[in-house]
This record gives structure tokens, C-alpha cells and sequence, in this order.
């Protein structure tokens, strides 16, 4: 008998060790200590909420912020599309020309030291309260890691390489489409997932300084109603936005680099 | 430690020099070839003037010291630099560019980690525009030869390193170049893998009658395999020898015990004694 109930604990601990669930675990740890400091430190509700109270916001306030997180999450996926679609030509041009490089690297950095919160309210002032200073903010904060990363691959091209495709006679459009953009992909992808995160938060500064929707919207008006478990409730919304787009650039990449070494795990080896 | 015998033997103790068969053009003419790179720090002078025929579907192995410009020499033949004098002709047309009749093999397998290995053969057909069908015919005979069947389909990294590079040479021969350049394609390879690659290597040359130029460190290596060993001096560098092999083709890994083979390697190796490049 005691074997068994031992052979059942070691189950319990192998499936308690699965990887997809130990994010959980931590999670889960944190708010318990989040309520037992509460509770032990005395703090007001209107300073921090209980969890529970927030799981109540979320089922009184649902709907609300299911709505609201849409113009959030269309602000966020335009400003990351744009940041990909110009962010990746421009890093192409960086790395292919040592001019363009000399001229507008430096600018480039310069401009991101450039704080965009500040600027923010610039957009509202041009484009109004709709999605455009949103989508503005969200593709500044993005862009830059999309840039920096392709200038990075389409630079780590090895000589060798280099000889090969000239060897061939490679045209210039060739070379981009066989050699430097694959190449370069896996830096890109890489740089794309810091984007999609930053363009979240870009879309909530956009949403902060002048709109009247989005969850950034909500995030300020209830802390302006000291509406604490609204606040934290869609700040978990927020969160939850951010790593579901992380994740999809994941799955887009798992599918467009079947070969990158990352996934290298995934396939038997041969000799 | 006693320095080894610094004698040089004058004359090959071995049968008659074989005369390489100079019908008509050389497939590879050079004359009066020098390389200096022009570097911050001023000009780094590499070769010094060269002149070397190479017959059609001779195989010639260059052998130096590190540094002495063997790869220079290669990359000139390619048409992937310029040389700053002199003149490289291949199949009788002057070098301006990558000439369409070469295939290269480089030391490292080079090969394009997103393309599998039949699409990194195939490769240079795609890239020249040339017949696919036909030539995946071609390449997977190819693939057959180099015992990589049941491999196409696999991704560069998921094959060892001999593979890797036997898909390279696959990859080099594809478009049926009369040339093949090799800069220490077996460099990287061990003890072992490097020897049968260098059998491997011996046959496609004795059954496709290509004109091949190999670089490589290894004494043995070269007097295996090549008709003319070319031995380069020190940077900057300049040929300083060249030994007809006279041994029967094909040859076997045995040619390696007999007297001929031996006594040639240890004329090659005395000129890197001779000036003190092993010490």
C-alpha cells in the first residue's frame, strides 16, 4: 500500500514538474502572497486591491473591458505592422549601404533617446482622438527593436557565403531572396517579439494622453474613480494581450523557421 | 630534439615524370599574377608574381605555410577579387568575373542552413537559371556517388560534418563545371573522414576528368591525390617548386606505403623545413 501511495505522489510531482505549468505555479504563489501581505501589513483597498476583488471586477466590469481591449489590441497590431513593414526595409538599407548607415544610423538612435510619452500628446494635437496617435505611438515604441535586430542579420552574413553567391553570380535580388533575408530572419523574428511587446505599451501611452476607448482609457479613468479592482483587473487584460500577440509571432515563427536552431530539439538527429 | 635532415634530394629516385597532356589551351593560364591588399595600414603585398599552366582535367594540389597566399591565389582564379597585376585566363577567356565553368569548394561546408540538402545542391541551377529537370537528374546521381541518398531531404545540420561537405562538393559539380576549386575542403574533417573523402575525391576526378585545383595543409594529401604539387614559399608568396606525381591512376590508400609516394612527400616537406615553418 505504501508503495502505491508512494508510486501516486511521484506521478502527482512529474506532473506538477511539466514545464507549461510551472509559470502557473509561480503565478498562483504570487497572489497568495499578494493577499497574505494585505492581510498582514494592513493595507487599505484603496491603495491595493485584493485579488479576489479584482476576479469580482472582472466579472462586473467583463464586458466592458472584453470591448475596450479591442480598439487596444487593433492600435497595437497597426503600430506593430507598421514597425515590421518600414522597420524591416530600413534595417535592408542600413546594412546594405554604408552611407545610408553613416547618414541615418546615428540619426536613428538619436531620435529614440527621444522620450515618446512626451511626444505622445504631439499626435493628439495632429490626428485627433480616433486610432491614428495610438497606432503612432505603438509604431515608434516598436519599430527600433525591428531595426536594430535586421541590421544585425542582414550583417551576419559570412564571408564565405558571400564568395559563394558571387561564385554563382548571384543577381542582387537573388542574393536578397536566397541568402541575406533568410539569413537575416531569425534576428528579425527575435526582434519582432520585443516589438509586439513594446507596441502594447505604445498603444496604452497613445491611449493615456487623448482617447476616449482602449484600455488605457479605462486603466486612467479608474484610477481617477479610485476604481483599484478595475484598474488591476485591466491591467491583467493588458498583460494577457500582450503575451497572446508574443505568442503569435512565436507561432509564426516556428512555421517560417522550421530550421532555425532554436528548434533544432524538435527533430530526431542523425549521424 | 634533433633537426630533421635538411638535405634537399635533388633527383626523384621514381620513374620518368608523367608530362601532362598540354593539348592546346590550358584550361587555367596564369601569367605574371601578383595580389597586394591595400589595407589601412598600408599594402600588405601577397603574391608575388605567378605563372602557372594548368592542363584540362589535370589535378594540381598547392600546398604552403599558412598565410602564403594559397587562398588569395584561389580566389583570383574564382574571379572574387582582382589582381593587382598579371592575368588569369580560364578556358582561354581573361578572369573579370566568376567564370560559368567553375564550381568552388570551400573549407567550411557553406551550406544554406534553410534549404534542405537536395535545394542547397541544386542551388547553383537555380541561381543560373539553367534546366531544373535535367539537372536534378544529374544532382541526384550526384547525391548517389557521394552516399547521400536517403539524405535529400534533410536540413545541412542534421548530417555530420563529412556529409556536409560531400553535399558541398555535390553542390560544386551540379552545373558540370570543367573546373573545380578547393580551398582545404577537408580541413575541418577528421583523421579518418579525411581520408576517405580524399579516395572519394580521387575517384570523381578519375571518372570525370575535371580539371581540379585543391589547397590544402597536408603533404600526404596533395602527393595522393594530385598530378602536380605546387609548393608555395612565405608570404609574400610565389611558387618555390613543382613536383610531377608519377603514380598510376587509380590509385589506392596502398600508394601511400610505396617508395615513390614517400620519398615525394619528403621532397614536399623539406621545403617547409628548409625554411622553418614547422619549428
Amino acid at each position: 500500500m505504501a508503495e502505491r501511495a508512494q508510486s501516486g505522489w511521484s506521478t502527482v510531482v512529474r506532473w506538477l514538474d511539466a514545464p507549461w505549468l510551472k509559470p502557473f505555479a509561480m503565478l498562483a504563489l504570487m497572489i497568495v502572497l499578494w493577499d497574505v501581505a494585505i492581510w498582514l501589513f494592513n493595507v487599505p483597498p484603496y491603495l491595493i486591491p485584493r485579488p479576489w476583488d479584482v476576479v469580482k471586477a472582472f466579472g462586473t466590469d467583463g464586458p466592458l473591458l472584453l470591448r475596450e481591449s479591442i480598439p487596444t489590441t487593433v492600435a497595437t497590431l497597426g503600430g506593430f505592422l507598421l514597425s515590421a513593414l518600414f522597420g524591416i526595409p530600413i534595417a535592408m538599407l542600413i546594412a546594405g549601404s554604408r552611407t545610408v548607415e553613416s547618414y541615418f544610423y546615428p540619426l536613428l538612435v538619436f531620435s529614440q533617446s527621444i522620450p515618446k510619452v512626451a511626444i505622445a500628446p504631439l499626435f493628439v494635437v495632429w490626428f485627433g482622438f480616433g486610432l491614428a496617435p495610438k497606432v503612432i505611438t505603438a509604431f515608434l515604441l516598436g519599430f527600433f527593436p525591428v531595426v536594430v535586430a535586421g541590421v544585425q542579420g542582414f550583417k551576419a552574413l559570412d564571408t564565405d557565403m558571400r564568395d559563394l553567391a558571387r561564385s554563382m553570380k548571384c543577381s542582387r535580388w537573388q542574393m536578397f531572396t536566397m541568402v541575406s533575408l533568410p539569413n537575416a530572419l531569425p534576428a528579425i523574428f527575435s526582434g519582432l517579439k520585443v516589438s509586439v511587446t513594446l507596441a502594447v505599451v505604445g498603444a496604452v501611452v497613445g491611449e493615456f494622453v487623448g482617447s476616449n476607448s482602449g484600455i488605457g482609457f479605462v486603466l486612467q479613468r479608474s484610477i481617477g474613480n479610485f476604481e483599484l479592482p478595475t484598474m488591476f483587473a485591466a491591467l491583467v487584460l493588458l498583460a494577457l494581450i500582450g503575451v497572446v500577440l508574443f505568442w503569435i509571432v512565436d507561432i509564426i515563427e516556428r512555421f517560417a523557421l522550421p530550421w532555425h536552431t532554436s528548434r533544432r530539439h524538435e527533430f530526431v538527429a542523425t549521424t | 630534439m634533433t633537426r630533421p635532415n635538411l638535405r634537399l634530394i635533388e633527383t626523384p629516385e621514381v620513374p620518368a615524370a608523367r608530362v601532362p597532356a598540354h593539348a592546346g589551351e590550358p584550361a587555367i593560364g596564369i601569367k605574371a599574377l601578383t595580389k597586394t591588399y591595400r589595407t589601412r595600414d598600408g599594402d600588405v603585398p601577397t603574391l608575388r608574381p605567378i605563372d602557372l599552366d594548368i592542363a584540362d582535367g589535370e589535378f594540381v594540389a598547392v600546398v604552403g605555410p599558412s598565410g602564403c597566399g594559397k587562398s588569395t591565389l584561389l580566389k583570383l582564379i574564382a574571379g572574387l577579387i582582382e589582381p593587382t597585376s598579371g592575368s588569369i585566363e580560364v578556358g582561354g577567356k581573361e578572369v573579370v568575373e566568376p567564370p560559368d565553368d567553375v564550381g568552388i569548394v570551400f573549407q567550411s561546408p557553406v551550406l544554406l542552413a534553410w534549404r534542405s540538402v537536395l535545394a542547397n545542391i541544386m542551388m547553383p541551377v537555380e541561381v543560373r537559371k539553367l534546366d531544373y529537370a535535367s539537372h536534378l537528374e544529374r544532382a541526384k546521381a550526384l547525391i548517389k556517388t557521394a552516399r547521400l541518398d536517403g539524405f535529400e531531404n534533410k536540413y545541412p545540420w542534421q548530417l555530420s560534418g563529412g556529409m556536409q561537405q560531400r553535399a558541398a562538393i555535390c553542390r560544386a559539380l551540379v552545373h558540370d563545371p570543367k573546373i573545380v576549386l578547393m580551398d582545404e575542403p577537408f580541413g575541418a574533417l577528421d583523421a579518418l573522414t579525411r581520408e576517405r573523402m580524399n579516395l572519394e575525391l580521387q575517384r570523381i576526378h578519375f571518372e570525370t576528368k575535371k580539371t581540379i585545383v585543391l589547397i590544402t595543409h597536408s603533404i600526404p594529401e596533395s602527393v595522393f591525390l594530385a598530378d602536380r604539387v605546387v609548393v608555395m614559399s612565405d608570404r609574400p608568396g610565389t611558387i618555390e617548386a613543382i613536383y610531377d606525381v608519377p603514380l598510376p591512376r587509380p590509385r589506392s590508400l596502398e600508394v601511400m606505403g610505396t617508395p615513390v609516394f614517400a620519398e615525394l612527400a619528403k621532397q614536399v616537406r623539406s621545403h617547409f623545413y628548409a625554411e622553418g615553418g614547422i619549428d
